[in-house]
């Protein structure tokens, strides 16, 4: 450590470069946050290279998430790999289907003799990369979870309560009503991420079954079901919703103009990801924004059940060096510690994986100063999850997303009906699981 | 008449000559290519950990598969539109500069700026304009025409769109090689037709169209390579080939499949037909259209 310092302040800085390479093992990190995440991103990684000497994190940033995913791909196939790279939870199934190109977590700990407890991580956010038996694969990172945000002030206007945020789908209904005959805005609500929120949430949320072999988890033979009633019943609503304005939609993948509906007061209530708050909250300095759960239809037997997360976890790719995986165990076991954690829950928005680091962000007073911060982790874990709500997991889960966009925007255009819409999608996304199979046997 | 000839007595240096360009070619068009032609009888898991010789399995499915006759389609609707637009449109635009006077200079670079304008932007530009919740043109035309713009559901409104963004992008292209060929045509035909008593239609149609029409079928060519490929960048930026793959055009579905979807196999076999249809394109373009192109 004195010689690299030494070094570091030299004037020759190649010097220091090969100095620390030779002192320290290198682990390369490829991730897809940019911006203000990117930043905090990277402050983790110079938390950890300044707290300890053996070891130095360098993270890149490699573009949106599936040019992150598809890069690293690419450089496993030319023998390049970094040690760990940052995938998003639809890529689960490929990464995990990969067998020899990734190391799981849980052995990568046991390897590296480093303590790891899996019982100490939120269940819902680890149920979702384990496999069958239990084992931790990959390491959650930034996981987050659909909420609802509502415009308090729209509220107000309408003559509802501004600290009563709807409970059920009735109340949605009823209040989007109230607030477009009062005036108070154009629409009722809109929300991001249709396939996420409205259609596998909505599952989770409800109980009910998104795919065989539980959702998916128990093995690539899976087939989807999310046609059930339930579904269909939630998609012909929000068809009759669109028509009457009740419900404006907000386009494909994340619904990029559903956000600017909400800041610009055109709809009153606003459905996203929990990681979306420092934005709304940033984007909407003219009103209030108040936060509640997911609504649900409350004659569906076991609804609310809890929601599924999303986000992405960190792989660890096989190649490196047994000196550079258990560098990563450090790293990892660093990122888990309840302190890591519970600052960067509060800085991003994102779930804290850990149960310690939520009772820390708690005992620090975060959550009665930020009201709606603890919502997501309440509606997470507001009942232990079955095999309908642990989250999902299929082969080519990128495209069937597309699939889900395409005949729900197909619903809307009217040229089908949600029975319809919701059995395409099935049919469609059964034929790409049968493709990723036959590809990876 | 005695013919002038130079005889190098090297045979090698013509060869060496040639080689940066030939060794450009070989490592960027056709190693690539070959490659894409091997995968395409592949049937490979994203990390490449299982390989399997399919044969034409992978060709089979697309032409089994609707979504692919769709993008097809599209496709064709979508080039048509484009290229028939642009060249008109540009046409119109360099006989009107063709014909003034005093300010042609400053209207021609104003005409060639859209070109500087890298596709990706000139999508997200459009995509501003038309978008439903913000843009200023779905809001006139609702207050104006009662016409509910909206192209993330109505495919027939997120089709104008692209095409939109591609001919105004390459309006600017054709333009300039319409300028440019309309100037070369010596104003003493135009005058002595004038003279003849043909109107201005007259003279268009009999002289200035038929003049032109090197000019026009090199763009046609152009155009329709542009429209196959370089439009990618403006559908990636505005629809993403939606709603529902009303505007997945052959290249972006490529690209959707293998890069996105990281099914090599379908992605490279759906590479392999986009090449050969470009060309044969361009085959029966000089076999067939060149021979009415007056020189």
């Amino acid at each position: 450590m004195t010689f690299n310092k030494i070094a570091a302040v030299g004037t020759v800085s190649l010097l220091a470069l090969s100095a620390s390479a030779q002192a320290q093992t290198q682990i390369d990190w490829w991730h897809a946050m940019g911006g203000e995440l990117g930043e905090k991103t990277e402050a983790l990684a110079t938390a950890f290279n300044a707290a300890q000497s053996a070891f130095v994190v360098v993270p890149s940033y490699r573009g949106s998430y599936t040019e992150t995913m598809t890069g690293a791909i690419a450089a496993f196939r030319a023998g390049e790999q970094p040690d760990i790279v940052q995938v998003f939870e639809v890529g689960t199934g490929t990464m995990m289907a990969a067998e020899g190109a990734i190391v799981p977590v849980y052995q990568l700990m046991a390897d590296a003799g480093v303590p790891f407890d899996p019982a100490a991580f939120l269940p819902a956010v680890v149920g979702y990369y384990t496999d069958p038996a239990g084992n931790m694969l990959s390491m959650p990172f930034n996981s987050s979870t659909p909420i609802m945000y509502y415009n308090k002030n729209v509220f107000a206007a309408a003559g509802l309560d501004p600290e009563q945020p709807p409970r059920t789908w009735a109340d949605v209904e009823a209040f989007s009503r109230q607030i477009m005959a009062s005036g108070a805005a154009e629409c009722g609500f809109t929300t991001g991420w249709v396939s996420w929120v409205q259609l596998e949430n909505f599952s989770a949320w409800h109980n009910q079954q998104i795919g065989t072999l539980e959702n998916g988890f128990g093995g690539l033979e899976t087939e989807l079901t999310f046609n059930g009633p339930v579904q269909v019943r939630h998609w012909e609503n929000l068809a009759r919703w669109q028509q009457e304005g009740v419900f404006q939609y907000g386009g494909p993948g994340g619904g990029a103009d559903a956000p600017p509906m909400f800041y610009s007061q055109k709809c009153g209530m606003y459905m996203n990801s929990s990681a979306s708050r420092a934005g709304v909250l940033n984007n909407t300095p003219d009103f209030e924004v108040g936060i509640g759960m997911l609504p649900y239809y409350d004659d569906v037997a076991g609804a609310p059940q809890n929601s599924i997360i999303g986000g992405a976890t960190l792989w660890v790719l096989a190649g490196g060096s047994a000196e550079e995986q258990r560098g990563v165990a450090e790293f990892f076991n660093f990122l888990s510690s309840p302190e890591v954690q519970a600052q960067w829950h509060q800085d991003t928005g994102y779930l804290p994986i850990t149960q310690a680091a939520y009772e820390l962000s708690e005992a620090q007073g975060y959550y009665a100063a930020n009201p709606g911060a603890d919502t997501s982790i309440l509606q997470m874990t507001l009942n232990a999850p079955t095999p309908n709500s642990k989250g999902l997991r299929f082969g080519n889960y990128v495209q069937i997303r597309g699939v889900i966009d395409e005949e729900f925007q197909r619903l809307l255009a009217g040229d089908v009906d949600a029975q319809g819409a919701l059995d395409a999608v099935v049919a469609r996304g059964n034929a790409l699981i049968r493709d990723f199979e036959a590809a990876a046997n | 008449m005695q013919t002038k000839r130079t005889i190098f007595g090297n045979k090698g240096l013509p060869y060496l000559l040639l080689a940066p360009q030939l060794a450009i070619t070989a490592v960027f068009f056709l190693w690539p290519a070959g490659q894409a032609v091997r995968q395409s009888f592949l049937r490979e898991d994203a990390f490449g950990l299982s390989t399997t010789f399919v044969g034409l399995r992978n060709f089979r499915a697309l032409l089994n598969n609707p979504e692919y006759l769709n993008a097809l389609q599209v496709t064709v609707v979508f080039s048509i539109a484009t290229v028939v637009l642009s060249l008109s449109l540009a046409l119109i635009l360099a006989l009107a500069v063709d014909r003034m006077l005093k300010s042609a200079q400053a209207y021609t670079t104003l005409l060639i700026w859209p070109y500087a304008v890298a596709p990706a932007v000139a999508g997200i530009l459009w995509w501003f304009i038309f978008n439903p919740a913000i843009g200023i043109l779905p809001y006139v035309m609702e207050a104006r025409f009662g016409y509910d713009w909206n192209h993330n559901l109505t495919g027939r409104d997120a089709m104008i769109l692209v095409v939109v963004a591609a001919v105004w992008k390459q309006i600017s292209y054709n333009f300039l090689f319409f300028l440019a060929g309309l100037q070369s045509i010596p104003t003493s035909l135009r005058e002595a037709a004038a003279i003849d008593g043909a109107g201005p239609f007259k003279r268009f149609w009999t002289i200035t169209l038929p003049l032109l029409s090197p000019t026009t079928f090199f763009l046609l060519v152009v155009n329709v390579v542009y429209t196959l490929f370089d439009t990618f960048a403006i559908i990636d930026a505005t629809t993403g080939g939606g709603p529902a793959q009303a505007t997945n055009i052959l290249v972006y579905k490529v690209y959707d499949d293998g890069f996105v979807g990281l099914n090599l196999g379908s992605s490279a076999a759906q590479s392999v037909v986009l090449m050969i249809i470009v060309m044969v394109l361009t085959f029966v373009q000089f076999r067939y259209v060149e021979r009415k192109v007056t020189y």
